[in-house]
């Protein structure tokens, strides 16, 4: 494993990319700002699969250790607390690695064809860059000072990416409010950060770690003895630790941006609002596992149930939704709930921890089928030219490509054999079987309403009004099915969503690095699979061919359908809190303290220093034996003063 | 023992070296084809620069009276590149001078005083390292052949500093009458802090805070910037300065380290003045250039505030910041050096619309004033981070809250000709400029200083690991 050079190149190939591209990129590099970028990130992958090889399969021994490949001290505040930048490699980041390089890499190629003769293609690229380079610099942190530097860098680039179409004002304000909403939780993480270090005395992953789980240790004793409003400052520290990665991850109540954030074009939500950035907050959770398992379970139980009900609540959104990319969005949201409450019944070590490598493994297998579906959703969007499920239809003789992938995400999402997803979710059922029957059964009915919505959302695209697009299709404006660029993605992805599954996870990522074997029962998975295909079948009653049915469901449902299809006015609440209440309770005195007072006081120190420098303009007088004179009285002053302190 | 002699003296006798190959050229002049003086002093500066990093010996020499140390190299090799700088810098401004050569012989010789004085064990050598790098500065101040205002300065500046060296060397006698020895460490050993000593170091600290200018021994400051041509007076505010606070840290923390608790308040009372008033000083100035240079007087009160702290960190964010600070205000001087020398525009207020027509040098400029004032992410703010905190680390939060509300203070007064460059609208912004390979170069050495310093945190590791405290 001494490849340091290899491994830094992973993330700096994206960066130089970005800089290149960012500098040169609109004037010079245009044409081949595509090439350029998707080679770039064609040899990150591949140093990143081969690091993995080398990581996981050249591996000797039991245990599964964190490696610090490389690393820097940037900042020492004292002995123990600095900042440094380094390269970690320990199992989850290893997947990490490959998650985001393969399906950046994925997405930068898919992007050759979808943002062809886009007027700021190079502009893209380095963004798509700059976003790889800090998802990546985020995984490998040593110190979790770099995770909330990079964590930040990520949020940036997502602001530039979901509004890249700046001329849009939607698109604009979505990111805005990504930004807004994720810097607001991100507030709750810099100062969890700052609580787990000032008991911890130090920045750095492993020794923080160490110091807070370890059960002599002083360091643990102060986190836990220190109290405010009845919790201990360790339960304060790590759960708002979870709320900078609820934000991140678009968890329940932070969710809300995430939705909007489908302004953005589409390979991006595929990137960053599947795959990669919105796992980051599983991964952070991921990452101080054991000192959540350990040292507070009381914390770990608040990401169980947030996680839970963000799952179902927000499945039973996207039943309703009939935009296709907000459909993805808050199926999304609910997957990522799934790896959230995964997390939340895990223990530490040993069969306990069979919760964290499955949510590690759903976090995986996700990643291939979301970006696929999302993928494959631009396709359909490239198109047909709009994101509404009304307009579409009957695709699937002229979009057979894109028709069979997408079935086949929709399956492994749903959960059926021999698809990926049916692997990962059955050991996060099982996992959560073990732990907690309640959080079981919800994890359970959202399995069966998430084949029932993606089901909807396949037929609606592909099947449903028949005749009716066939002009459409024809019409010369449209792309047809896309390049050849977009569709490799798209196969290779489905390679994944099939055969992910079949990786023995558990050998590879666990809470304690230890081999996990993963139980697997038949007699476990007949439920989840009954559920799963119970919703397929609803939703090919309903669906598959065009219908009122549908409608008469909705019309008996009445009050329910119309709340989840404005997500239950969480953004009103949102709306209402800041508009209404904040504003005028804070904001408006606020801003009259601001005026009247600062302001106020700065205008005095000013004028304070107009007149004395009027006066001291006179002792300036130009004449050297004035100088001498006051020279003279500092001397004595300052001496006088001297042997006064002697005496 | 020569061998030694050699290899330890080697910064300072490369630079008398480079002093002699100059004054043989200028004497071998020939008028009607005159050297490339700007060729050949700078690339003899630059290897000068390069050199001080071969062979990095320590050690003593004459009984102590000359010593090395891994520091001192460092702080060597700072102030070698800030001649460089301001030597590139100068040529626009001084190349059509008749006594080009003389220029650059004085600057050395002032470098070759300050480097003594940095090396020195002993106040003797000392006051004669002092003298060097002072008396060709007054000359160098007078340099303006045809402006009475130059001849003014080098006038005034000789003057002051007689007073501030009788005052010195009246302190140097009551230190050798009371302790016996001129050696600073038997005098550490000797001090039994009475009276007359005590009288002695505050004369000893007033030398320092002349040359610092510390309020209230600052008043030349004025008149010399004024007077003084623009590289001579960034050299001033930066070089000459930053060679006398080594030698103050270490007399205050090595020789001196008994009486932390005197100077300590004597530091604290002047920094309080040298920030405040210093503040003053620069809120007023509409003509750039003093502008800058009246800001330095401030920074210095900063620094007094890191120093005051007598810890380790204290001298290596001390150290830091003049590196830093080297960086932003050479950065600063090189581009109101080009422009003043390029159009003859020297007020604030005709930057107005700077953007404009120059964005290069906009930027440029934009960073250093960034950088004095202190705003992150640039080196500034964490130069003056840790002067700050090293000042906090002693409990002195009331010293420390001040330096704060002034350096609040401070970025309105350098974030005010951002706000022109950028902002103002005007019908007839500064045409644009081309700099030149020479001035160039010196600009992008600072911005890239500025950035380095900034972001890679061995550097201050580094300087750390060097410093100690008292």
């Amino acid at each position: 494993m001494n490849l340091p050079m290899n491994l830094l190149l992973i993330p700096l190939l994206p960066f130089a990319t970005f800089l290149l591209l960012g500098i040169f990129g609109r004037k010079y590099l245009s044409p081949v700002a595509g090439i350029i970028g998707t080679t770039s990130l064609l040899v990150s992958a591949i140093l990143s699969l081969q690091a993995a090889y080398s990581y996981f399969i050249q591996h000797t021994g039991e245990v599964y250790t964190s490696i610090v490949a490389w690393k820097m001290t940037w900042l020492p505040f004292s002995q123990d607390v600095s900042i440094d930048i380094g390269f970690m490699l320990d199992p989850i980041s290893v997947m990490m690695l490959v998650v985001v390089t393969v399906v950046s890499l994925m997405v930068h190629l898919y992007s050759l064809g979808y943002m062809k003769g886009e007027d700021r293609f190079a502009t893209y690229y380095a963004f798509l860059s700059l976003f790889t380079f800090s998802m990546l610099g985020l995984v490998v942190s040593v110190n979790i000072f770099q995770i909330y530097m990079f964590w930040e860098l990520v949020g940036v680039s997502s602001f530039l990416l979901i509004g890249f179409y700046f001329d849009k004002p939607s698109a604009v304000a979505a990111s805005k409010k990504a930004f807004i909403v994720t810097r607001f939780a991100d507030l709750g993480f810099l100062i969890g950060i700052l609580i787990l270090s000032y008991h911890a005395h130090t920045l750095d992953f492993p020794t923080l770690i160490q110091r807070l789980t370890a059960s002599d240790s002083t360091y643990l004793t102060s986190a836990i003895g220190s109290s405010f409003l009845g919790f201990s400052a360790l339960t304060w520290g790590l759960v708002l630790v979870f709320m900078g990665g609820a934000g991140k991850s678009a968890i329940f109540p932070l969710h809300i941006w995430l939705p909007d954030a489908m302004e953005g074009p589409t390979p991006v939500s595929a990137l960053i609002h599947a795959a990669t950035m919105v796992v980051a907050g599983v991964f952070l959770v991921a990452r101080l596992f054991p000192i959540y398992a350990i040292s507070c379970p009381g914390a770990l139980e608040l990401v169980m149930w947030t996680g839970a009900i963000s799952a179902m609540f927000a499945a039973i959104i996207a039943c309703t939704q009939t935009d296709i990319k907000r459909v993805l969005a808050y199926s999304t949201m609910s997957q990522i709930g799934y790896m959230m409450f995964a997390l939340g019944v895990a223990g530490y070590g040993g069969e306990n921890g069979l919760g964290f490598t499955a949510s590690m493994f759903h976090l995986f297998t996700h990643a291939f089928f979301k970006a696929l579906l999302f993928l494959g959703a631009g396709a359909v969007i490239h198109m047909i030219h709009s994101n509404e499920m009304k307009d579409m239809g009957g695709l699937r003789k002229s979009m057979p490509i894109t028709h069979i992938t997408f079935l086949i995400a929709c399956l492994a999402i749903a959960g059926i054999p021999p698809f990926a997803g049916f692997f990962s979710k059955e050991e996060i059922l099982s996992a959560a079987w073990n732990a907690n029957k309640a959080i079981y059964y919800i994890a359970l009915i959202t399995a069966g309403i998430t084949a029932f919505y993606m089901f909807r959302l396949y037929y609606n695209i592909f099947w449903s009004k028949e005749a009716k697009h066939d002009s459409h299709i024809h019409d010369e404006h449209s792309h047809g099915e896309g390049t050849l660029t977009m569709k490799i993605p798209l196969l290779i992805l489905s390679i994944g969503a099939i055969g992910a599954g079949f990786i023995p996870f558990g050998n590879f990522v666990s809470s304690d690095g230890h081999h996990l074997h993963l139980p697997f029962e038949i007699a476990n998975a007949i439920m989840p699979i009954g559920v799963a295909i119970a919703g397929i079948l609803m939703a090919t009653a309903l669906y598959k061919k065009e219908n009122d049915k549908s409608d008469k469901i909705v019309a008996a449902l009445g009050g329910i359908y119309k709340g989840a299809y404005h997500k239950f006015y969480i953004d009103e609440i949102y709306l209402f809190v800041t508009k209404k209440i904040l504003f005028n309770l804070i904001g408006r005195p606020a801003a009259w303290i601001d005026k009247n007072i600062v302001d106020g006081a700065m205008n005095g120190i000013a004028s304070l220093v107009m007149w004395k420098a009027n006066l001291i303009k006179s002792i300036q007088s130009g004449k050297v034996q004035d100088y001498a004179l006051y020279f003279y009285i500092g001397v004595f002053g300052l001496a006088i003063l001297a042997i006064y302190l002697v005496k | 023992m020569l061998n030694e002699f050699l290899i330890l003296m080697k910064q300072e006798l490369l630079l008398c070296i480079i002093l002699f190959i100059t004054l043989i050229l200028k004497i071998s002049d020939n008028e009607n084809s005159p050297r490339n003086w700007a060729g050949i002093v700078n690339s003899l500066l630059l290897i000068n620069f390069l050199a001080g990093f071969i062979l990095p010996t320590t050690g003593e020499l004459f009984n102590g009276m000359y010593k090395v140390t891994e520091l001192m190299i460092f702080e060597k090799n700072m102030l070698n590149l800030g001649l460089l700088v301001v030597s590139l810098m100068a040529h626009p401004c001084i190349k059509t001078h008749k006594h080009l050569p003389e220029f650059y012989m004085l600057i050395i010789s002032t470098l070759i005083g300050m480097f003594f004085m940095i090396s020195s064990g002993n106040l003797l050598l000392f006051y004669v390292g002092l003298e060097l790098s002072t008396i060709p500065m007054a000359a160098l101040a007078n340099f303006n052949l045809n402006k009475s205002s130059s001849s003014e300065a080098g006038m005034k500046m000789i003057l002051s500093s007689a007073f501030s060296s009788a005052l010195l060397l009246m302190g140097v006698s009551f230190i050798y009458g009371t302790t016996g020895s001129f050696s600073f460490v038997q005098i550490t050993s000797q001090l039994d802090n009475n009276a007359l000593q005590v009288f002695a170091f505050v004369l000893l600290f007033t030398g320092f805070a002349f040359k610092l200018s510390v309020v209230p021994f600052h008043f030349w400051t004025a008149d010399v910037y004024e007077g003084a041509p623009v590289p001579v007076a960034a050299y001033l505010s930066v070089v000459s300065k930053a060679a006398v606070a080594f030698v103050f840290i270490t007399v205050l923390y090595k020789v001196f380290g008994t009486m932390a608790n005197i100077w300590y308040v004597l530091l604290f009372l002047t920094s309080v003045l040298t920030i405040g008033i210093g503040n003053i000083f620069a809120v007023r100035q509409e003509n750039i250039k003093r502008f800058l240079a009246f800001s330095s007087i401030a920074q210095v009160g900063f620094i007094l505030v890191g120093i005051s702290s007598g810890t380790q960190a204290g001298e290596a964010s001390m150290i830091y910041f003049l590196l830093i600070y080297l960086f932003s205000n050479l950065g600063a001087f090189g581009v109101v050096n080009v422009v003043s020398s390029m159009s003859g525009k020297e007020n604030i207020s005709d930057y107005k619309g700077f953007y404009k027509t120059n964005p290069a040098l906009s930027w440029f400029l934009t960073i250093s004033l960034f950088s004095l004032a202190g705003v992150p992410p640039t080196a500034g703010f964490f130069g003056k981070l840790f002067l700050l905190t090293s000042g906090a680390s002693t409990g002195n939060y009331l010293l420390v809250g001040y330096a704060a509300i002034n350096m609040i203070v401070s970025m309105y007064y350098y974030l005010r000709i951002v706000k022109a460059i950028f902002m103002d609208e005007n019908a007839m912004p500064i045409a644009n400029i081309k700099a030149g390979i020479i001035p160039g170069i010196a600009i992008a050495i600072c911005v890239i200083g500025i950035l380095v310093t900034g972001f890679a945190g061995g550097v201050y590791n580094y300087i750390y690991s060097l410093s100690s405290g008292i």
